[in-house]
Order: structure tokens, then C-alpha cells, then sequence
């Protein structure tokens, strides 16, 4: 890869992190630790609590117990791309719309719009009301998000939902050129990601409800 | 800046696309003003003197009726999760969504309340002391409404939730509303007014902030 890294040396460090919803206990007592170019993949059964480990990660949801965050005590979290299963995209905006949109709210410091587009395959959908993406298309534009704002850190739940082969590809690929800038991932999905440099790659299984 | 912006322009074009949402509304407000003359008979004294108070309350049910779209979308399809973590900070968002909530449903109203006036019977003096009592009433209304919206977004449902919780605030918005127009100290109501707008404005953002923040999705 030509970029460079561009993120400062950031390591983050679950220490004994409980989280659940609803009062249920669903992953107990996690720890795990991630640096730069490293990528966590969460794999485990549907409702073993991936999605909830990346809202907790993403401090949407409160954790039950432990924390997550820079052992150093006092540093933030970085900035962090949570890309769900819900896409956030618009109807009655154009797919072009819906992505300067998120530029220019979470920082236009990554690409263009329209070369993130390029990139995920949307480039000549730029004056389509997003209303009309079929679901895979939906789902790359949520990536094409991730593009156009560097930010070290991405929570990604399901990226490869709804895509189509050359879509799982595309995720690798985009996973290969973030961890290549020296960021960092947790991804939860059932489908098998293999990087170029599989020693970045990590898992963790979570097993579910105890 | 540019993201407030683009955040503005984004909330006005969806309620600008939105296939009628607008029209609607003010549709909505005459129609609550001009079906009152067929409660209370035709009296033409009778209406021209309770007609602020018409105005006023058909400009409140308006109001509510927009508010389900504040945040409700943006919870639907993640996008407030990600503006929790967007670079823009989310009380500026709010801000952003209250101004355009605003120029959207309470606009509208400014502008068809001439149609209601001439409905009701009112003189050209009241008439000018409606418009100038609902302009700096109306942010106000739209303030409240933000934080009923923001409280009540993570219930399922909550649209109905939403007017209940905000009616005991809106309270004094009427009050002093319906007094700009029809007290011989209008001007010291309308001052209140003024004032009670501008409070509410300046805190709903970060009260909604707050709200979205400690709901858990």
C-alpha cells in the first residue's frame, strides 16, 4: 500500500468488560488489546452479543462493568467510525447528498465524496435518491462514509451484510488500506476476512448468554 | 460552521422533499381555526374576541403535529448514533434541526394566519399583534417541543407521549401568547414572550443533548 501511516500510536485495552442489554448478561468479564494495524474480529452465534460488544465499545450503551478505553489513565477514546446495520442513509437525498453530508459533519479530512464513491462502486449513482439503493448499495455507501473522515478506530458490525462478492472483497480491501494507515478494527461478522498480512488479524469468541 | 450548515441545509431539504409535509401542516392549522365558527355560531363579536386565543391554540396542535419527525427518522436509521459521534457536537446539531424545525413548521404558520385572521373575524390592529405574538412565541413552542422529542425518541410510540409532556411548558407560551394580542399591557407581554423564546432556545439544545445521550439505543 502507498498511504503512510497517518494515525499517532494508539492502544486501547478492554479490561474485565461485562455488557448486556435489558438487564441480560451477554459477554462476561472481556478483555482484549488492540494497537495500530491491528484488526479484532468478534465472531460468535447470532445473539452471542456482538452487536451489544460494539455499541458498549462505541459508548452507546453503558457497560455492566470494566472499561475500554486507553490504559493511560485520563486519555479519550480516539475518534471512531460506528457503521451498524441500520446505514443511516437518506431517502430524498441523493447518494452524493447523503455522503458530503457526512463529510462535512464528521470532518471532510479523508476523500472527496466523489472518490470515496468511485471506490465502493457507487460512482455513477452520485445524483440517485439514496431512497432507491437497492440494500447492498445502501450498505456500500455506509462504507463510502468511512472514507471520506479519516478516524483511527472502526466498529464495524456486519460490513459484509447484504453484499455481493466483489462487496466482501471490497471490505478486505478497505479493512487492508485503514490497518495499512495504522488504524484500527473490530469487526463482527460471520463471513471469513482474510487480510494480506493475517498477523494483524485477531479473534474473539464470544460464546453468548452464560 | 460548514458542518452546521450542511447540517441546516440537510434538515430543510428533507422537510422540503418531504412530498407535502409542509403544506400539510398549514393546512392543518386552518382548518383547526376555521372549524371553531361552526362550534360557536356565527357571532362576529364572539369570534373577533376569542380569536387569539384560536390562533394560538392551532399554532400549538401545528407544532405537535411536526414534531414526530424531529428525531424519529434519524433514530430509525442510526444516523443519531453517528452524530453522537460526529465532529459536530451534538447540541449544535440541535441547534441546527431547531432552527429548520422552526423555519419549517412554524414559518408556514406566519404565513397562513392572514387566512385564519380573515376566518375569525379579527381586525387589521390584532391581526398585526397575532403575527408579531406568534413569531415570538413560536421558538419557544419549537424548543419544548425538541425536548419532548428528544426524551420520548427511544419509546416506541413516544409521538403520543411527546405533546403530554410538553403541554404543562407550553403553559406560559399561551399565556403571554394570547396576552401580547389581547391585554392593554400587550407590550410588556410580548416582552415576556421574547424573553421566554429566547431562554428556551438558548437551553433545549443541550437539554436534548443530554436526553439523546442518556438514552440507550
Amino acid at each position: 500500500m502507498t498511504d503512510q501511516q497517518v494515525y499517532p500510536p494508539i492502544h486501547l485495552r478492554a479490561t474485565g468488560l461485562s455488557c448486556g442489554r435489558g438487564g441480560m448478561l451477554l459477554t462476561d468479564q472481556l478483555d482484549f488489546s488492540l494497537r495500530n494495524g491491528q484488526t479484532l474480529l468478534l465472531r460468535g452465534p447470532n445473539g452471542a452479543g456482538k452487536s451489544t460488544l460494539l455499541l458498549t465499545l462505541a459508548g452507546i450503551i453503558a457497560p455492566f462493568s470494566g472499561r475500554f478505553g486507553s490504559p493511560d489513565a485520563g486519555a479519550e477514546l480516539p475518534l471512531l467510525h460506528y457503521c451498524g446495520h441500520r446505514n443511516a442513509s437518506k431517502p430524498r437525498l441523493s447518494v452524493r447528498e447523503n455522503l458530503t453530508f457526512w463529510a462535512k459533519v464528521n470532518g471532510p479530512t479523508g476523500m472527496t465524496p466523489q472518490a470515496a464513491l468511485d471506490q465502493v462502486g457507487l460512482g455513477d449513482l452520485d445524483g440517485l435518491d439514496a431512497g432507491y439503493l437497492s440494500a447492498g448499495q445502501s450498505r456500500r455507501l455506509a462504507l463510502a462514509r468511512l472514507l471520506v473522515s479519516l478516524r483511527p478506530l472502526w466498529l464495524l458490525d456486519e460490513p459484509t451484510a447484504a453484499l455481493d462478492e466483489p462487496g466482501h472483497q471490497l471490505v478486505t480491501r478497505l479493512l487492508a488500506n485503514h490497518l495499512a494507515r495504522g488504524g484500527l478494527a473490530i469487526a463482527a461478522t460471520h463471513d471469513p476476512i482474510s487480510l494480506p498480512d493475517p498477523s494483524s488479524l485477531s479473534t474473539l469468541l464470544l460464546a453468548g448468554a452464560p | 460552521m460548514s458542518a452546521f450548515l450542511a447540517m441546516l441545509q440537510r434538515e430543510l431539504r428533507l422537510a422540503l422533499r418531504g412530498g407535502g409535509d409542509v403544506l400539510t401542516l398549514m393546512l392543518f392549522f386552518v382548518i383547526v381555526g376555521a372549524i371553531v365558527p361552526f362550534a360557536v355560531g356565527p357571532d362576529q363579536t364572539l369570534l373577533a374576541s376569542i380569536a387569539p386565543g384560536i390562533v394560538w391554540i392551532a399554532a400549538f396542535l401545528a407544532m405537535l403535529l411536526g414534531l414526530e419527525r424531529l428525531f424519529r427518522p434519524d433514530h430509525e436509521d442510526g444516523s443519531l448514533i453517528l452524530l453522537r459521534h460526529a465532529e459536530l457536537p451534538l447540541s449544535a446539531a440541535i441547534t441546527a434541526k431547531l432552527i429548520a424545525h422552526w423555519l419549517v413548521t412554524a414559518l408556514p404558520l406566519l404565513l397562513a394566519s392572514p387566512i385564519l385572521a380573515l376566518l375569525l373575524a379579527m381586525d387589521l390592529a390584532s391581526f398585526w399583534r397575532t403575527l408579531i405574538s406568534l413569531s415570538l412565541g413560536t421558538p419557544a413552542l419549537a424548543a419544548f417541543g425538541a425536548i419532548g422529542a428528544a426524551v420520548t425518541v427511544p419509546i416506541r410510540h413516544g409521538g403520543l407521549i411527546a405533546p403530554i409532556l410538553i403541554a404543562p411548558l407550553s403553559v406560559p407560551v399561551l399565556i403571554f401568547g394570547v396576552g401580547a394580542i389581547t391585554s392593554p399591557q400587550s407590550g410588556a407581554a410580548a416582552l415576556f414572550l421574547a424573553a421566554l423564546s429566547l431562554m428556551a432556545v438558548a437551553l433545549a439544545p443541550f437539554v436534548a443533548a443530554f436526553a439523546i445521550r442518556s438514552a440507550e439505543d
